[in-house]
């Protein structure tokens, strides 16, 4: 059509003169990606895949025990909380939001149920479910203090943290003049709830916490709300952009929200796990774990800036958390390393994904 | 108006513009940003709006779209007269404005985008899940009817040019239900051969049947595609033409602030 014509020709030189007439595919031109990077962006997780593998093979190679049905109970019940919390604290991520007060969160909640079942009497039944309204709420007041105020969800939690730190400290030592929870395993229907979350199969020399199946489940669920509903379109769409995401009707503020509560509800599981496990609670639990699973999320292949990365990724690097932390052992050399592994790790993972949003948003 | 009462539920008179802005102005305080101006946009054709910075467009944007409402004159959808109460209400009437930012998620692929706040699903309750097959099948064939053809849908719209993004904008607002699209400078920041890909989706909404509002401050850009012609100047009308009554070199000298020179004609 003839408006069609003229339409290219204006645009292209001003008064219609000085530009040929362009070809009928006008955008073949475009630059494809390379292989590795466009599977790298369809697939955030790849990168995490490849070094589980990587590990398995290298610990299975410089143990003997490692890759025996014994050596994987013990490196996937290393693997489930960590991969349990990553899982959630990945969700925020690409939500485009931290939390550090994640990891205070696993104590927080097991010393609540600690303190109410045995200084209190409280049916521990009861006392669980207390503690996941307590931890509900401070996840709500996380995500509602970032939206309300539009600080950094980084200093929000960090003073969360500091807070919930200092409460776990002081009011462990005011109530029982210990830092310590004991006596959990003598509380009335203990043997009700304990093996909801502190079970154990053994298969020969093996011991199969069923809190691998826990982890197994979370990520299962948090792969579907996130790839399979609109709520994981949102966030997406919220840790992206998030003005954007308003202007096409998309509800931030309860998104953002929802997914501190999340996050608040993973810690709580994972208290819940390590208190029924092992039947007592330290005041300090959780302490320094936020970061780690950070590292797990990264790994995986989320972007610290939000809008991208895989609940899958997560929970893998979880497990080559987990793998790494127990192969040392096995391996026999100084678990101090872990540390300056992990790190290395992260820096890796972190240039990878930063080069990949580069040319995801570059064009 | 000959029928004072026209009911909402007959259909207007063919010809009847979708959007018609009849002596609008808006003052905010004191200040007056915009006085008087009239346009109409009619199924099937593109109205575009001119004007240097600080001459008005986005005033008459904002009234348009239904963000702002005009403090004097009158909007009339499908000839009746109406009062937006804000974005919403104009989306729900088919006025679908697509602003410079475009409201994307870079990262995100390109049919997420696309049903980004509207997404479709199956299944019902706990078991509703995203539609991935309908959602991918209709970003593709929208856009290959723009004359966009994607080979990946689900590459992150990031990589796309920013030509292609405006026609994701433009054929995922028609797809939601707008009669009548406003364009806010879509071409503005462009090089030549990303507008291009632009005015050809407007030349092809209008075949569609779509009235476009073009806003933009290159007559090079509006003429060609461009039936009428609005030319705002410092918050006022500087005319209301026909393509007919006008050559793009006339549109390019009221553009440059000259009141158009009707006798050498």
């Amino acid at each position: 059509m003839s408006l069609t014509r003229s339409a290219a020709t204006a645009a292209a030189g001003g008064n219609g003169t000085g530009r040929r007439e362009p070809g009928p595919r006008l955008l073949a031109s475009r630059k494809p990606l390379p292989p590795v990077l466009a599977a790298l962006i369809a697939r955030p997780e790849l990168g995490a895949v490849v070094a589980t593998l990587a590990i398995l093979i290298f610990f299975s190679l410089a143990s003997d025990s490692f890759l025996t049905l014994a050596g994987a109970g013990v490196w996937l019940e290393s693997a489930s909380t960590y991969g349990i919390m990553a899982v959630a604290v990945a969700l925020l991520m690409i939500g485009g939001e931290f939390d550090l007060s994640a990891g205070v969160m696993t104590g927080f909640t097991a010393l609540i149920v600690g303190v109410l079942t045995t200084q209190i009497g409280v049916n521990v039944w009861v006392a669980a479910i207390i503690s996941l309204i307590a931890a509900l709420a401070v996840g709500a007041f996380n995500g509602i203090v970032v939206i309300r105020t539009g600080l950094p969800s980084f200093i929000v939690t960090l003073a969360t943290f500091f807070v919930l730190q200092g409460v776990d400290l002081a009011v462990t030592k005011l109530i029982t003049g210990q830092v310590v929870i004991q006596g959990m395993a003598q509380v009335p229907f203990y043997d009700s709830i304990q093996p909801v979350f502190g079970s154990s199969l053994t298969i020969g020399s093996a011991n199969f916490y069923v809190s691998v199946l826990w982890w197994l489940a979370v990520a299962g669920l948090g792969i579907w709300v996130l790839n399979h509903t609109r709520v994981g379109n949102w966030i997406y769409a919220v840790g992206g952009a998030p003005q954007a995401a308003r202007q096409v009707g998309v509800p931030v503020r309860a998104t953002k929200v929802g997914l501190f509560m999340t996050t608040a509800t993973a810690g709580w599981l994972v208290g819940m796990i390590s208190l029924f496990r092992t039947s007592t609670v330290q005041a300090n639990t959780g302490v320094g774990q936020e970061f780690i699973f950070m590292i797990c999320a990264v790994v995986g292949g989320c972007l610290l800036t939000g809008g991208f990365g895989s609940v899958g990724g997560a929970a893998l690097g979880a497990l080559i958390y987990g793998m790494t932390f127990q192969g040392i052992t096995f391996a026999g050399w100084d678990t101090n390393w872990l540390k300056t592994f992990l790190g290395v790790m992260l820096f890796a993972a972190v240039i990878i994904n930063h080069y990949v949003r580069k040319r995801a948003t570059a064009a | 108006m000959t029928e004072p009462n026209p009911t909402p539920t007959s259909s207007p008179a063919p010809g009847t513009p979708i959007l018609e802005a009849r002596g609008v102005g808006k003052a905010y305080g004191g200040v007056v940003a915009l006085q008087d101006v009239s346009m109409a946009v009619t199924a099937g054709e593109v109205t575009c709006v001119l004007g240097d910075n600080g001459a008005g467009k986005s005033t008459l944007i904002k009234i348009l779209s239904g963000a702002h409402a005009p403090s004097a004159g009158e909007l009339l959808v499908d000839g009746v007269e109406t009062r937006f109460d804000g974005p919403r209400a104009a989306l729900d009437a088919g006025i679908a404005t697509v602003y410079q930012d475009l409201a994307m998620v870079p990262l995100m692929p390109v049919w997420r985008n696309f049903f980004l706040g509207r997404e479709e699903t199956v299944g019902k309750g706990l078991l509703s899940r995203l539609d991935h097959k309908t959602m991918r099948r209709v970003t593709k064939d929208d856009l290959k009817a723009m004359g966009i053809d994607l080979k990946d849908v689900n590459q992150p719209i990031g990589t796309l040019s920013g030509g292609e993004r405006q026609c994701v904008a433009i054929a995922r607002a028609i797809h939601f239900g707008g009669r009548a699209l406003i364009l806010d400078e879509p071409t503005a920041a462009l090089g030549v051969k990303q507008s291009e890909v632009v005015l050809r989706s407007i030349v092809e909404a209008k075949r569609r049947g779509i009235g476009v509002v073009l806003i933009t401050h290159n007559p090079n850009h509006a003429y060609p595609v461009g039936d009428h012609f609005l030319v705002l100047n410092h918050g006022t009308s500087m005319g209301y033409f026909a393509k007919a009554d006008l050559t793009v070199e006339q549109l390019a000298t009221m553009m440059a602030g000259d009141p158009l020179d009707v006798e050498g004609m």
